[in-house]
């Protein structure tokens, strides 16, 4: 029954998440193997990310252009892109070029490690696979989704800038005035603080999909399918969320 | 070709000393309806090699992979150089585990790391405090030993198969243990590195003084690195004995595989 499938999968993965908790947290910590991940994850993710962040900036400012025109209301582009850059755009495809790329991977790094027993050497060394792998790409993930969002933001910002001064002229210090004047604490906290559980989500669905996958090479292709799949779903998902929250809480 | 590293072994065995490094007394383990062990039991004595032959799926791989801790046991005990390993807690089993050495069936080299990297990694995680320098020495050693000395920056994959066997050998060496699980040394092997890796095993028990338990299905590894042989059918220990005296059984169970 695919309901049934369907809880004991979410119940397979709360109590996955439960025993991230519970081993990461205990010492000793692999200090070196989370600054190798946040390295892979984070500073490896960087060109793709910025790129197209970059992209997205450039081409929403070049959309909306001719619009924001009809209503006279060029002024105000700067502010409508630089809202939905840092508060959705960022954070959304940050979120998603980081499934695409670093989870795919984490899922099919850990599958093959299981299919061809490495993961069971790690054991018989007298080492955790679960805080070695697990514990250090989800901390990994979850650390490094939001440094990259606020870099993506940058750029994206610097593209629309670029994107506006194309067809008019506008300095910097108007730009930014016209976009920060009109940002506050409110608007930026949530949007930060949803791409810290972008990065623990796409990390935990990788590592769940890479730590459990069946046996066999088709094993490995599923695994860093679904891991990109559902991490994707649970982006949107979790974005709906914290839009929700911060409308319960009038934050918008 | 490559060189065989460690002498032949010569013709007489080191005869085993009595005492039992390793013991399964009466070990079950189910997968659903599917009774794998049914109280099997088996005894190492300390130098002793002993296979334990059977069947494709007839319980090989589980048997030693509760021995090393992988899968728990549904009822028996199995002691391992005096500790039962069920009540040991985590960190208990990861020191025991540094005197147990494990070669998997698929070798388990991780593919991300260079063939050095591999055989320090389990010596850092076992906390066995060591220099650079010592650490580099201990590599070389157990690569000469397996008679790769100059594959220490190589990858895995750019090796063959006998050569990643002979790595994972290494791998394990290199912590010295005291008892060595083999499963299936041989599986996947032309009959020439086969025979090579039957040949080191018991160069590795001359030289270290080491037990082993060995998982087999292969008669020619049987036959060159068995002190004693245990049958495993349908989940128990059917007969033991060395290998002539299993070779020469009238029962039907135990002729099939000498046939």
């Amino acid at each position: 029954m695919p309901d049934n499938r369907l809880f004991t999968e979410i119940s397979a993965i709360t109590r996955f998440t439960g025993r991230v908790f519970r081993e990461g947290l205990r010492p000793r910590y692999e200090v070196r193997e989370l600054l190798y991940q946040c390295y892979v994850i984070g500073y490896q993710s960087l060109p793709l990310v910025g790129i197209t962040g970059f992209i997205m900036g450039l081409v929403l400012t070049l959309r909306l252009r001719p619009t924001m025109v009809q209503f006279g209301a060029e002024s105000w582009i700067p502010t409508m892109v630089g809202l939905t850059i840092i508060q959705e755009m960022g954070p959304i495809i940050t979120g998603l070029m980081v499934a695409g790329k670093a989870g795919s991977s984490i899922g099919a790094e850990l599958s093959s490690m299981r299919v061809t027993e490495q993961i069971d050497a790690m054991e018989v060394s007298g080492t955790n696979p679960f805080k070695y792998l697990v514990a250090t790409r989800v901390l990994a993930a979850t650390l490094m989704v939001p440094v990259l969002a606020v870099l993506s933001d940058a750029l994206g910002l610097f593209a629309a800038y670029l994107g506006i001064n194309m067809k008019g002229v506008t300095t910097v210090a108007l730009f930014a005035n016209n976009i920060f004047g009109r940002l506050n604490f409110s608007m930026v906290l949530p949007a930060v603080i949803k791409t810290f559980f972008f990065g623990f989500a796409i990390g935990l669905i990788g590592c769940y999909k890479g730590y459990y996958a069946d046996k066999g090479t088709e094993g490995v292709g599923r695994a860093a399918n679904s891991a990109v799949v559902v991490a994707s779903l649970a982006i949107f998902i979790l974005d709906l969320i914290s839009v929700l929250i911060t409308n319960l809480l009038g934050l918008n | 070709m490559l060189p065989v590293p460690l002498p032949a072994p010569a013709p007489t065995r080191p005869a085993p000393t009595g005492e039992a490094v390793l013991t399964v007394d009466n070990i079950s383990k189910s997968f659903g309806d599917n009774h794998v062990l049914q109280g099997f039991s088996l005894a190492v004595q300390r130098g002793e090699n002993v296979v334990v032959l059977g069947k494709s799926g007839s319980g090989k791989s589980v048997l030693i992979k509760c021995i090393i801790g992988l899968l728990p046991v549904d009822a028996g005990t199995i002691t391992v150089l005096g500790q039962d390993v069920a009540t040991l807690d985590h960190a208990a089993m990861d020191r025991l585990r540094a005197k147990l050495g494990f070669l998997f069936q698929s070798n388990a080299l991780y593919d991300s790391m260079t063939v050095s990297e591999n055989l320090v990694f389990p010596l850092r995680r076992q906390w066995l405090t060591h220099t650079p320098a010592e650490e580099r020495d201990l590599v070389r050693q157990a690569l000469e030993d397996v008679g790769l000395a100059d594959t220490a920056d190589k990858m895995p994959a750019e090796l063959s198969g006998g050569m990643r066997k002979r790595i994972a050998l290494a791998r394990t060496l290199i912590l010295r243990p005291d008892i060595i699980l083999y499963d299936e040394p041989t599986t996947g092997l032309d009959p020439i590195t086969a025979r090579e890796i039957d040949h080191l095993l018991r160069a590795v028990q001359q030289k270290y003084n080491t037990s082993a338990l060995i998982i087999s299905h292969d008669m020619n590894c049987v036959r060159l690195t068995a002190d004693r042989v245990a049958l495993l059918v349908d989940g128990r220990c059917y007969a033991g004995g060395t290998y002539e005296e299993l070779a020469h059984h009238d029962d039907p169970k135990i002729h099939e595989f000498f046939a």
